[in-house]
């Protein structure tokens, strides 16, 4: 059986026909084709697919494409301003809050999820925002380091 | 034209030194950052072609027997379902680090819970996992498999390269002062990259275009066309980015071969993901260990005799096995010795390289025992380590290379206030939390691998690198690009490195942290090449040109690049080998780790303080990537200490906890703050770059710095690793009653 969604991706209206077992995330990247949002665990532990669903971040994979209908959605690919990267976008990159670049899509959105709603997060509060997200590269430390100064570089803009 | 260097003897020039474009060793930042943080670097499923299939494999459910059947037909009146796989050239599992060649085919012949033995393909991703999921299999199953490598029945192999034995440790045992002879055992553990592996075949006519995610391509291309029967020049891998590798990554695997049959069988192009349970039944883990060690001192604590034999296992018919006492006959002096290595074959998930095989378990045992040592002999743990550093490798008497082990050890000590360390345990208590302190040393061979690089200048003053080499997150792009910037006299902006595509020079690939050293040596040859060709338009010789900012400079002469060029093009390729250096001298990383726990009085929950690597490997290229490496292996050394551990169910031996809810890897909560001090080294017969491997040194060892810690903390020695509190919380009673 399939269900016709439609949603607003990155300011974007899209719809489609998926099937009722179809996951936010499989939407995104195979008929989106929006594919910086990642799979990584398909248990809900690594985070590297969340995205913001009306103003909330989400791990994409562990709501149905189909719950996803009338949201407003916003992916990886929807953060930066045109050509010029987000703060926080523009924070990983010089931090070096990075390895391998798989985690990265989820950390971000994560990232500036905890600074607008925390914006004077300390370091350890940080740490624990990220719970659900895991990185096996970095060792954390750059990425906590590059959301610190994302926050400082958004409450200046 | 190519230029070549066989690695036979020291190459005295430091090449790199003499540039003044000033980027290498700088810490600069990654080309394909932005790219990275903006979800546009493309990983293996990210380029989906419209018309694609999907795959999902199936796995046997059973440990060793024989597939006899399969209801192909119910599942082929599902919704969707294109094709049924069970070719017999599909893997039994993926093929080991520079194979070269297909592992073992045929996936009627069950060798462990968890192998593929068919790929379900459908129009979806979804139709295609419920056919896979509803297919129902019948298997003849051998009841008596074998599946602990502790079974008194289980098939021991002795291979006997693998034993040495000098001197009379047995009598050295006897008369030593102190000693200590203990078990130490490690659990299985997985490499546990983020991304899944996933490959997309597509097929035009013979050939095949494959996007993995791999981290040797030049093997990885092989052990695809072998596995399938094809000639290697019909197949193209591309793998440009990579999320992850650790080790999981080195040989081609069930999920490329699959796909690459099924997209040949349908005329269409086929995905196949791995799920994150089928990358842990499917995909290597490290064996887990069983370890006697011995070590006998004299009265000062000088090191007469190390014992040190390993069991590991792996399935029947695999090559490789954990080479645990790998750094174990030149860490230390002693003129007694045993290395013993032994096999037992056991039908579980293959056993494979995940970062650092050998030295990431063999010496955090090692380096427990000399704690142990240090304990017993009441010599402090850092002095006990300085005083057993050999002045050549006692193993073959031949000098090393370089040896910055002494170094480390005291600038660590320094840094971490060492001295505020109470020797006796239990001594620092701060409310329901026991503080220790530990440390050990890091060790981690080095070794340089065959590779290629072409390097050209282009017309307008640019250059490119091409090779097949790839970065699986540690920083090649990066570093490669510094390489040839420093040699070209180009700012970082005007290179470009093209990596991940077996239409480029094969390179090593990365693993064994020789990625970096051989690869960048290829480049830095590649560019000598055309330095050379400059020069020869400028009608000068190599000493008398600089090259800086795009333009280069000869006497008085200040020519800007694309002006010499004059519309053309030059081309360099360079080519390093291994050669006698690899004998005439022992080459290795060495550094040391500090740990401060504090473990919980009550629950015996251990909880990392502070951390510190002090790390030499040669040259370091860009100290931002290098240090980012040394974070990620000590955190992996973290997981080691407390939490990572592969449960096998005694009965058929499948992976219980094979998701990432029940493999515990270090989260946040888990890192402190760590400290990361690389220290300024050069080794002139590594390469002519004089720069060694930094990506595995991290983990070698760093368990043991936070185990012992717990020990300091609790007088409690954890000899099985993970130490979790179940371990712990005993000793805490029986000291408290």
């Amino acid at each position: 059986m399939t269900i016709s969604v439609s949603m607003t991706v990155n300011g974007k209206t899209v719809s489609g026909d998926v099937e009722g077992r179809t996951l936010l995330v499989q939407f995104l990247r195979e008929q989106l084709h929006l594919t910086g949002t990642h799979v990584g665990c398909d248990t809900s532990q690594c985070g590297a697919c969340v995205v913001h669903v009306d103003g909330q971040s989400v791990k994409s994979c562990t709501i149905l494409a189909a719950q996803a209908n009338g949201t407003e959605v916003v992916t990886i690919e929807g953060l930066a301003d045109g050509a010029t990267l987000h703060p926080m976008q523009e924070a990983f990159r010089e931090h070096h809050g990075l390895q391998c670049g798989f985690c990265t899509p989820g950390m971000l959105a994560t990232g500036y999820d905890i600074v607008r709603r925390l914006p004077d997060a300390d370091e350890a509060r940080i740490r624990r925002e990220l719970s659900g997200n895991i990185c096996r590269c970095t060792g954390y430390h750059n990425i906590v380091k590059a959301i610190k100064a994302g926050a400082e570089k958004m409450s200046a803009a | 034209m190519t230029s070549h260097i066989k690695m036979d003897e020291r190459v005295e020039r430091d090449r790199l030194a003499e540039m003044v474009q000033a980027v290498i060793g700088k810490p600069l930042d990654r080309p394909e950052g932005a790219l990275k943080v903006s979800g546009a670097a493309p990983y293996a499923m990210d380029r989906l072609p419209a018309n694609a299939c999907h795959g999902v494999l199936v796995r046997a459910t059973v440990s060793n027997g024989t597939l006899r059947d399969m209801d192909v037909d119910a599942v082929q009146a599902l919704p969707g379902i294109r094709a049924i796989i069970a070719d017999d050239r599909l893997l039994r599992n993926p093929a080991q680090g520079m194979a070269g060649e297909a592992p073992i085919q045929g996936p009627k012949d069950i060798a462990y819970f968890g192998q593929p033995i068919a790929l379900v393909v459908a129009e979806t991703f979804e139709q295609a996992r419920h056919g896979a999921q509803a297919l129902k299999l019948r298997f003849e199953a051998d009841g008596t498999a074998i599946v602990a490598p502790d079974d008194p029945k289980a098939d021991i192999e002795t291979p006997e390269d693998e034993q040495d034995s000098t001197g009379d440790l047995d009598a050295a045992m006897q008369t030593a002062r102190h000693t200590v002879d203990a078990h130490y055992t490690t659990p299985g553990h997985v490499s546990a990259a983020m991304e899944p592996h996933a490959s997309i075949a597509e097929w035009n006519g013979d050939r095949l275009t494959l996007y993995g995610s791999y981290q040797m391509l030049r093997f990885n291309r092989a052990e695809l066309a072998d596995a399938l029967g094809i000639e290697e020049k019909q197949v193209r891998i591309l793998a440009p980015y990579v999320g992850g590798g650790f080790g999981s990554k080195l040989g081609i695997g069930p999920e490329a071969v699959a796909a690459a049959l099924a997209a040949k069988a349908l005329g269409v192009p086929v995905a196949v993901a791995m799920s994150r349970q089928q990358v842990f039944e499917s995909v290597m883990r490290r064996s887990e260990t069983d370890q006697h060690i011995r070590l006998a001192a004299d009265e000062q604590g000088r090191l007469i005799g190390i014992g040190h034999e390993a069991l590991v296992s792996n399935l029947p018919g695999e090559e490789f096995s954990e080479p645990v006492t790998q750094a174990t006959p030149f860490l230390y002096q002693g003129d007694h010795r045993v290395i013993g290595h032994r096999i037992a074959r056991v039908h579980r998930t293959c056993a494979g390289s995940v970062r650092a095989p050998g030295e990431a378990v063999g010496l955090t045992a090692l380096e427990i025992a000399l704690d142990e040592l240090a304990a017993a002999s009441g010599i402090d743990p850092v002095k006990l380590r300085l005083i057993n550093i050999p002045q050549k490798d006692p193993s073959q008497d031949i000098p090393f290379s370089s040896h910055m082990l002494a170094e480390a050890l005291e600038e660590g000590a320094k840094r971490f206030d060492w001295d505020r360390r109470r020797s006796e345990p239990g001594a620092v208590r701060d409310g329901e939390w026991l503080i220790g302190m530990g440390m050990a040393s890091a060790a981690r061979v080095n070794m340089l691998i065959e590779s290629k690089a072409r390097v050209t200048l282009n017309a307008n003053g640019t250059g490119t690198v091409e090779t097949d080499m790839t970065d699986i997150g540690t920083g090649t792009y990066t570093v490669l690009s510094q390489i040839a910037g420093e040699m070209l006299g180009l700012p970082m902006d005007s290179v470009e490195t093209l990596l991940g595509d077996t239409a480029y020079p094969p390179a090593s690939g990365s693993g064994g942290s020789f990625g970096a050293a051989s690869n960048g040596t290829a480049v830095l040859l590649a560019c000598e090449e055309i330095r050379q060709q400059l020069c020869e338009r400028l009608d000068c010789d190599m000493q008398g040109l600089t090259l800086k900012d795009g333009h280069a400079i000869v006497g008085n002469r200040r020519i800007a690049l694309p002006e010499i060029l004059d519309g053309s093009r030059l081309v360099g390729e360079g080519h390093v080998e291994p050669g006698k250096a690899e004998e005439t001298v022992r080459q290795a990383t060495y550094g040391s780790y500090f740990a401060e726990v504090a473990v919980n009085a009550i629950t015996g929950e251990t909880r990392l303080r502070r951390m510190l690597g002090v790390f030499a490997a040669g040259r370091i290229l860009n100290p931002k990537t290098a240090r980012s490496q040394c974070l990620g292996g000590m955190t992996f050394g973290i997981g080691m200490a407390l939490t990572e551990e592969l449960i096998h169910d005694p009965r058929d031996g499948h992976i219980v906890n094979r998701d990432f809810a029940e493999y515990h890897l270090p989260v946040n909560a888990d890192v402190p703050q760590i400290d990361v001090v690389l220290l300024d080294e050069r080794d002139a017969w590594a390469n002519p770059l004089q720069a060694k491997g930094i990506g595995e040194l991290g983990i070698c060892g760093a368990a043991a710095s936070i185990v012992n810690a717990i020990y300091n903390a609790t007088g409690i020695r954890i000899r099985d690793l993970p130490a979790t509190l179940d371990k712990i919380i005993d000793g805490l009673q029986s000291r408290t009653d």
